[in-house]
């Protein structure tokens, strides 16, 4: 017994009306006798059977609608094997299905409007349910959540923003670069803020402290408070975090004898202000073995994993009124150790000031919480995404040490790894580890 | 002597063998067009498939009268044009499945078949778009001093087009070594003849440019063989291009999704009952050439090729994504250099 | 010995490539209207016939689809042909042939079949032919993966761009503009072969990049004077090659100068300007200190009285002018 089933006449063709049959119970067919009618989008076709023998039972009534490839009638074939095509192959749709994956949830993206909004008003976008098209935010949308906080009538969302500064795209990539903050620049016939202004501005002594803090005490006079504002933001990406990143944690316990010994050593011929501490040296390793590993240095987006060139590492620093900020440390591979441990103390302070430079908060590839100074064993993180990976480390204590059959006491400290599985395996989580413990052992090399 | 006179003498039988070559080469053709049907109906095979059911005289004939150094150029109905000129079943069926053991590596499917080693230069799937580069394969021919011939195969739609009438003007006015064969099936998809040209005798129309053309009954293939023999010889002799129209009969609709409104169902089983591997069956058996027994070991064996073919295509590998942008440019780079 | 410098003309420095490469390789040889007795529509084969004969130097019949398909055959069939079609606005009657036929071909045989054609045509205004004769399609052909587009702007191009062209394996485009035909100048006389793959900077500059190539290369180089008076320090970068476009040269120059006008004498919708103008914004928006500003021609077909065509065309002023603006973008 075989199935005549609704045949495909054209690749876009998903289902057809039968219409008619040709044939009754009982008859003979032969291969590539008309055996039915059928209309599809573009016409009625007589459609034909593969298959010789009797027909033994028409298991659908004209006026069906019936997708491809569902039975349409049954036929008692011939004793000799059925004139089919050896081993029925899955339908050519099971190859497009096992060549490109379902999606995944894309993380949400804003776009350039949106962000600038949700920046100049205070806004987190994380907060907003979007009405746009597949439920992106959209102007409005964050129009309406600045109107909900502040009441409709201090909003006027057809006049620009009086703090937003035109400035080049030049000009913009130069004030990160120089440092410069382009509100309160302004170009004297009114046209866009260039290059050369900011030139000039990065050579001026800064003294536009109180416009700025103007600016922020009037937006922020109806929004909840910052530490609220800040709590829900963490909220929100560490639950994004969570639902969309397949964590998987693997530890180490590493001897830290020779780098502190090696720290110590170091720490004596340096004045106070450049003493290193060993925060310096274990993100310095973190940075080199990333970049040997550079399957956990970078992002994830559109589904895929997008290495990063240059390891800029981001650093959970812990703020006074309670939150946390991640900016990073960029290039932490090329920076001599001393250079690493000046900008890591610029970076804790200004984090801890409100300073921070917008390239610091989102060119992270990699992150780094370190949580000995807490007395924390070993800290088990949740990855800051688009990041893939994020290191963790617990204090340096002495420990019992087995070394060469023999027991000692060694300063050790345990690292941990939590990574992204959908952009690395732990195979190459292994290898970041390994890469630090070995960078490790050789400080001098640091 | 008048070239229309050629179609009134019947051919006489060729040796046995010969015969059963042409047979085997037609029911491959009939056995690998009915199972892409299925394959078809199936969802297996996809795009846009033109069978040649009702066809396989045609090109079955016209191949046989070729060299291996000859080269062809055929149209988007050309699974029998490739598999008459010995493209492996194989490559065939894999090009069908989109694989990359197919003839043109799976990116050319049904209508663009590929072989340079047998000199089969694709199928085209632009009507009449063949025929300049017949012109052109010719003229390097006749530029270099080789005694060899291009064939373009190409519908009675064509002859409707420009290409048609620059082509076989450049080739009259080259006397280039170019056989033209016009399968005039009387419909350009389902446009009728009568609908579209007001002159439907395409061999009088070529002759008009001062091509050596006549009419032969593409039904019949010992007559089309020996047509296209004496054409080819005569091309091969230095007498400048010839046409046949041969006159034939699609069994099948245009495509796969082609309802084939536009003919009568009368006029479909007139034609079918000059299917032209009934009428060489027919001939072989009076002049006791064939028997049941060796007819069905023929089935048998195609069957057993395309099955075998279907099998192979279903097991190939695809080719890898990272490739998609290979074959843009040559991978050889320019002459005396990388690129 | 050093080469010693003789005058030539665009024309003849044409003519020279094709003598040569014709005495070179006996597969060369050249095929197109008027190619033969006339000796070329602009002159350019002019005594060619004499020389190597009418199977070399190949008058056809008014049928650009059935002689381009032809060059693309005979290419296939070993030879190395040169295809001259009269102008652009007549290769659209072989658009077919070099689209469906000779860009797709080593594709769609997976690799088998390459097309080693070489097509030559005149485009471009500036001659008041009017709007059947004076059009910069060159563009489009840009567009069609499988081709490689040349615009050869200098007597140098002009001489050593064929005989590389010849060499490559796949269809090779030649666009010749019209205007240049008479553009005189020397050239050593061992001039030869030159790279077709790299854009050239043809007047180094620190405030602006001028892009362009072909027949506007003049008119911006005048523009680059201009601006010079004006205390503006133009760079001049001339394409060569329009597919596959040479980013690197002119998204160099950009991030140096920060500023770009693109001069493209096509039509500006859906242009070869907004291509680079695209490529720019792709890899160098953070760079810009004006949006990149474009002078391209007014998009009428090309109307026949002087005054009109010069309207309608880009010209040294509005080039200079479209810089001026870009080194002070509008307020508001």
């Amino acid at each position: 017994m075989a199935a005549f089933t609704m045949p495909s006449l054209g690749a876009d063709m998903e289902e057809g009306t039968l219409l008619e049959w040709l044939v009754h119970p009982g008859d003979t067919v032969h291969k590539g006798d008309i055996v039915a009618v059928v209309d599809t989008a573009k016409a009625a076709i007589e459609v034909e059977t593969f298959l010789a023998g009797v027909v033994s039972e028409l298991l659908v009534e004209p006026g069906t609608v019936v997708p491809v490839g569902a039975p349409l009638a049954t036929i008692e074939t011939e004793d000799e094997a059925p004139q089919q095509l050896p081993r029925a192959a899955p339908p050519m749709e099971k190859h497009q299905e096992a060549a490109v994956p379902p999606p995944a949830p894309l993380p949400q993206v804003h776009s350039p409007l949106v962000r600038r909004l949700s920046r100049e008003h205070d806004v987190d976008l994380a907060q907003l349910q979007g009405t746009g098209r597949g439920g992106a935010i959209t102007r409005d949308d964050v129009m309406a959540a600045v109107a909900r906080t502040a009441g409709p009538e201090t909003v006027d969302a057809t006049r620009p923003p009086t703090q937003a500064v035109r400035a080049t795209p030049y000009a913009r990539k130069l004030a990160t670069e120089l440092g410069v903050d382009l509100t309160g620049l302004r170009h004297p016939d009114g046209t866009p803020v260039t290059a050369e202004d900011v030139r000039a501005a990065a050579a001026a002594p800064v003294e536009k402290e109180p416009v700025e803090t103007q600016l922020v005490e009037t937006q922020v006079r109806t929004a909840p408070p910052r530490e609220d504002r800040m709590r829900s933001a963490i909220a929100a990406l560490m639950a994004r975090s969570k639902r969309e990143i397949p964590h998987y944690y693997l530890s180490t316990t590493v001897d830290m004898s020779h780098a502190v010994g090696w720290m110590h050593d170091r720490n004596r011929s340096l004045s106070i202000a450049e003493r290193l501490v060993p925060a310096a040296l274990l993100l310095k390793a973190t940075a080199l073995a990333a970049t040997e590993v550079p399957d956990l240095n970078g992002y994830w987006v559109d589904d895929s994993f997008q290495p990063a060139s240059e390891v800029n590492v981001g650093m959970a620093v812990s703020l006074r009124g309670g939150g946390l900020v991640t900016p990073a440390l960029l290039d932490v591979g090329s920076l001599e150790l001393g250079e690493v441990m000046a900008r890591m103390k610029d970076l804790v302070t200004r984090a801890r000031g409100g300073r921070l430079r917008g390239r610091e908060l989102t060119e992270g590839t990699l992150t780094v919480t370190n949580l000995g100074e807490q007395g924390v064993e070993a800290v088990y993180g949740v990855i800051y995404p688009p990041q893939v990976a994020l290191v963790g480390f617990g204090r340096v204590a002495d420990r019992p040490w087995a070394i060469d059959g023999l027991l000692g006491v060694r300063p050790v400290t345990t690292v941990t790894l939590s990574a992204d599985h959908r952009a690395s395996d732990a195979m190459t989580g292994a290898r970041l580890l390994a890469a630090i413990d070995r960078h490790l052992q050789h400080p001098e090399e640091l | 002597m008048s070239k229309r006179t050629a179609t009134v003498t019947a051919p006489p039988m060729p040796e046995a063998a010969h015969g059963l070559d042409l047979l085997r080469t037609m029911l491959l053709i009939r056995r690998f067009e009915e199972t892409c049907a299925e394959l078809y109906s199936a969802a297996r095979i996809r795009g846009f498939v033109h069978l040649y059911v009702g066809e396989e005289a045609v090109a079955t004939g016209v191949m046989s009268a070729l060299g291996p150094d000859d080269a062809v150029l055929s149209t988007y109905r050309e699974h029998g044009h490739a598999l008459a000129r010995g493209l492996p079943v194989d490559a065939l069926m894999a090009e069908m499945f989109g694989k990359e053991t197919g003839c043109s590596r799976g990116r050319g499917g049904s209508m663009h078949l590929f072989d340079k080693s047998r000199r089969f230069v694709g199928g085209n799937a632009v009507v009449a778009a063949g025929l300049p580069l017949a012109i052109g394969l010719a003229l390097a021919d006749k530029l270099q001093g080789r005694d060899r011939a291009t064939v373009c195969f190409f519908g009675e739609g064509a002859a409707a087009e420009g290409e048609f009438h620059e082509s076989l003007n450049l080739a009259a006015l080259w006397r280039l070594p170019v056989l033209f064969c016009c399968e005039n099936n009387l419909y350009a998809m389902g446009t009728a003849i009568a609908k579209e040209h007001a002159q439907p005798d395409i061999a009088l129309r070529a002759e008009s440019y001062g091509l050596a053309a006549w009419p032969v009954d593409g039904m019949d293939v010992l007559a089309v063989e020996r047509a296209a023999q004496r054409a080819v010889e005569a091309i091969r002799g230095g007498a400048g291009p010839h046409l046949l129209e041969l006159r034939t009969y699609r069994f099948r609709a245009h495509s796969m999704y082609d309802p084939d409104r536009y003919r009568e169902k009368a006029e479909i089983e007139r034609w079918k009952e000059r299917d032209p591997i009934d009428a060489l069956v027919a001939s072989m058996r009076a002049a006791g050439q064939l028997d049941d027994a060796g007819l069905e070991a023929l089935r048998d064996e195609v069957a057993g090729l395309v099955a075998a073919a279907v099998d192979a295509a279903d097991q190939a590998p695809f080719e890898p994504v990272e490739n998609l942008t290979r074959f843009i440019t040559s991978e050889a780079g320019p002459e005396g250099g990388q690129r | 010995m050093t080469a010693t410098l003789v005058e030539t003309t665009y024309r003849e420095a044409l003519r020279a490539a094709i003598r040569q490469a014709m005495l070179q390789d006996e597969r060369v040889f050249l095929m197109g209207e008027d190619v033969g007795d006339y000796g070329g529509c602009f002159a350019v084969s002019l005594g060619l016939l004499e020389e190597f004969g009418p199977e070399r130097i190949r008058d056809t019949p008014l049928s650009e689809s059935a002689f381009v398909g032809a060059g693309i055959g005979a290419a296939i069939g070993g030879m190395r042909p040169i295809v001259e079609i009269m102008t652009v606005n007549f290769s659209l009657l072989a658009l077919d042939q070099i689209m469906n036929n000779a860009a797709s071909l080593l594709h769609m045989s997976g690799g088998q079949f390459n097309v080693p054609l070489v097509i030559r045509m005149t485009t471009g205004a500036g001659r008041q032919l009017a709007a059947q004769h004076s059009h910069s399609l060159e563009g489009w052909y840009a567009h069609i993966p499988g081709l490689r587009i040349l615009a050869p702007a200098t007597l140098e191009d002009a001489r050593g761009m064929l005989p590389t062209a010849l060499r490559d394996p796949d269809p090779v485009l030649i666009f010749e503009h019209g205007s240049l035909y008479n553009m005189k100048g020397s050239l050593p006389d061992d001039a030869g072969a030159v790279d077709i793959d790299r854009a050239a900077v043809r007047r180094e500059g620190a405030d602006v990049t001028l892009i362009t190539y072909g027949g506007t290369l003049g008119k911006t180089l005048e523009a680059a004077e201009l601006l010079a008076a004006d205390g503006i320090s133009a760079e001049v970068i001339d394409l060569r090659t329009l597919r596959p476009l040479d980013d690197a040269t002119f998204i160099g120059s950009v991030r140096r100068t920060h500023r770009a006008v693109v001069v493209d004498e096509g039509w500006r919708s859906g242009s070869l300007s907004a291509e680079i103008s695209a490529r720019i914004m792709e890899q160098a928006l953070y760079d810009l200190e004006a949006p990149v500003a474009r002078v391209c021609s007014a998009e009428v077909p090309m109307p026949y009285p002087k005054h009109l065509e010069d309207a309608a065309l880009p010209q040294a002023a509005t080039i200079a002018e479209a810089a001026r603006r870009s080194m002070r973008p509008a307020a508001g």
